[in-house]
């Protein structure tokens, strides 16, 4: 026995690879995935330095410099407060970075768990509790998250904990979803058998085979979740001024458009290319995993 | 088959009436009721003690809920505070104009989507298709605000080809509306046609390699003969729950672009509304949202069902 693996293992010219080799060998491949990457790595990295980076402080007011136009000094202008746009714009990330990567851990944690869990029970408890989410699920995205931080406010841990809630129902139909595809599967009947518990089946067992799909999900989770979070901010229902934010600079310079659209684009560019860049990776990731993208409904 | 569609009836009743509960626990949770709505600034506790009596602030929750159920039933969606009108007045126009916009949207995007993800999919990997997939990627993945900003920059600031703001009057005819709405009507549409193109694109490039399409082909079916009525067919049917999906999703979501533009519609006025902690307004509102939202989804399900003879004999969910 241990010889011939032994000898199969010498013959055979290509090492053995780890799943995960193999996803980022696919990935490697991809043009939109390492540019995706890219985008998101150089967020994440200046999201890090930026405050130690930036030419000027962001919040220092330039009374005589006011909406100015691009310049080597200024390199995206100034606001109508004469502060530096390049400046804020390259800060003005951090708050949504951070909230939005840990709201989107936290929203493919407990969704993810309730939906294999929900896919595993099956029966009554599955059918009441998708009756609910589905309704959560009609109800416009914009008003569920309006009226979340209409009623716990604006600071950025019980954002977290807003939006990780509020992304975290779709979570529960995907991963639902993929575990009613494993539920019947000879492995899970077999672990049942030997009488595991349901914590057991449900995180050894099932989590491992619908990680993938989660991964994907989680990736495009994150966009959206970007997406309501600026949304919001450019309505004025999110980080609390004077932090700088690229939501809320974007409304604001929205009125010095005409003079100065730098005070606008430079925000916009930043936000788009984090926005961009995690489109392009998860569209990659899916292609790498051998999970096409192709039916995602727009909510 | 009539058993399967009264199911999904009474599935979405279910569904509408759990929502309404979730919107009535939602509203009832901000802070400030109507009674503060009503007074605003002039407030005392004797007179906000004497109209929430009037109101009927001052009963159980659920009695409340019961009430606004049964009101809403007969048509009647309560009065709203801030504005002291009935909601249904109030709602009326500005309902009406974020049809218009949703509906011009839809009537431009819809074909053009069917027709540049069929192209796409026949170019698939080549040049066109790859530009055609870049757009799309932008028009998914951009916020609203931003692609609406970029437009009023290079349409209004630049060109100066259409105004930046729709500056109507709620209640205009909407003759009157139409020719201030562009900037708008071609945000919306760029938006929805991406979504949709990419899943024609996705369910037409299937279909192109299927059997039957290659059956056609070997028999020397002319190719325009293939696309239109093999393919297109075939393609559309898994499209129309998506594109049903995106249109209530539009009604919903349209909330930022009306606000960019300064529209009066009923998103901008939701948004207002809970600035006002106009709660009956919000309520009114939602539960407007979500039952076009459950009724589109009912009707595409529906049109699904009549289209695909193969979905009426196994059961859905």
């Amino acid at each position: 026995m241990t010889v011939t693996t032994q000898a199969v293992e010498e013959l055979s010219p290509v090492k053995r690879r780890t799943p995960l080799a193999d996803t980022w060998e696919n990935l490697r491949r991809s043009w939109g995935g390492m540019i995706g990457l890219t985008l998101i790595v150089f967020h994440v990295l200046l999201a890090l330095s930026s405050p130690y980076i930036v030419p000027q402080d962001p919040q220092l007011m330039d009374a005589p410099a006011r909406n100015e136009a691009p310049s080597t000094e200024h390199l995206f202008g100034t606001d109508k407060l004469g502060r530096d746009m390049f400046s804020r714009s390259l800060v003005g990330g951090r708050v949504a970075l951070v909230v939005t990567m840990l709201g989107t851990a936290l929203a493919m944690t407990w969704g993810g768990l309730t939906g294999i869990l929900l896919g595993f029970l099956g029966g009554k408890t599955d059918e009441y509790v998708m009756r609910v989410v589905d309704a959560l699920l009609a109800i416009p995205w914009l008003l569920v998250l309006l009226l979340i931080i209409s009623i716990l406010g604006t600071n950025p841990w019980v954002q977290t904990l807003t939006f990780g809630f509020t992304y975290g129902y779709t979570a529960i139909r995907v991963a639902r979803a993929a575990t009613l595809d494993y539920v019947t599967h000879e492995f899970v009947l077999a672990a049942r058998a030997r009488g595991e518990r349901k914590r057991t089946i449900v995180l050894k067992e099932l989590l491992p085979n619908v990680l993938d799909v989660l991964l994907v999900d989680g990736a495009m989770t994150w966009s959206w979740m970007l997406l309501g979070f600026s949304s919001l901010s450019f309505l004025g229902f999110g980080v609390t001024p004077p932090t700088p934010d690229w939501g809320f600079m974007i409304a604001k310079n929205r009125e010095i458009l005409a003079i100065q659209p730098w005070a606008v684009f430079g925000p916009a560019i930043m936000l788009s290319t984090l926005i961009i860049g995690i489109n392009l990776f998860s569209d990659a990731l899916a292609k790498a995993l051998g999970l096409d993208r192709s039916q995602g409904a727009p909510v | 088959m009539i058993v399967l569609i009264a199911r999904r009836f009474i599935l979405a009743l279910i569904t509408l009436l759990l929502i309404s509960i979730i919107i009535f626990l939602g509203v009832e949770a901000l802070p400030g009721d109507a009674a503060d709505a009503y007074l605003g600034q002039s407030a005392t506790p004797e007179s906000l003690r004497a109209l929430r009596e009037e109101f009927g602030l001052d009963t159980p929750a659920h009695q409340r809920y019961l009430n606004w159920l049964g009101d809403m039933l007969k048509g009647d969606l309560g009065d709203s505070m801030a504005r002291r009108k009935p909601v249904s007045e109030v709602i009326g126009n500005q309902f009406r104009n974020t049809v218009v916009l949703a509906a011009a949207a839809a009537i431009v995007g819809i074909p053009l989507a069917i027709v540049l993800g069929v192209f796409a999919g026949l170019t698939r990997d080549k040049w066109p298709d790859i530009l055609v997939s870049l757009v799309a990627i932008l028009g998914m993945t951009l916020p609203g605000f931003v692609t609406a900003t970029v437009l009023i920059y290079v349409f209004s600031i630049r060109l100066e080809w259409f105004p930046a703001i729709a500056m109507v009057p709620t209640d205009a005819p909407v003759i009157e509306i139409l020719p201030n709405i562009f900037l708008p009507i071609i945000t919306l549409t760029f938006i929805m046609v991406a979504h949709i193109l990419r899943l024609v694109r996705t369910n037409m490039i299937e279909v192109l390699v299927s059997n039957y399409v290659q059956m056609a082909r070997l028999k020397g079916v002319p190719a325009m003969r293939i696309v239109f009525l093999h393919a297109l067919p075939n393609a559309m049917l898994p499209s129309i729950n998506v594109i049903a999906l995106t249109l209530a999703w539009l009604l919903g979501g349209v909330a930022i672009i009306e606000t960019v533009f300064n529209y009066p519609g009923i998103g901008k006025l939701l948004i207002n509304a809970i600035g006002d902690r106009d709660l009956a307004l919000v309520q009114g509102i939602a539960i407007i949202l979500a039952g076009i939202y459950i009724g589109v989804n009912l009707i595409a399900d529906l049109l699904a069902l009549v289209l695909n003879p193969r979905l009426r004999t196994s059961r859905g969910h």
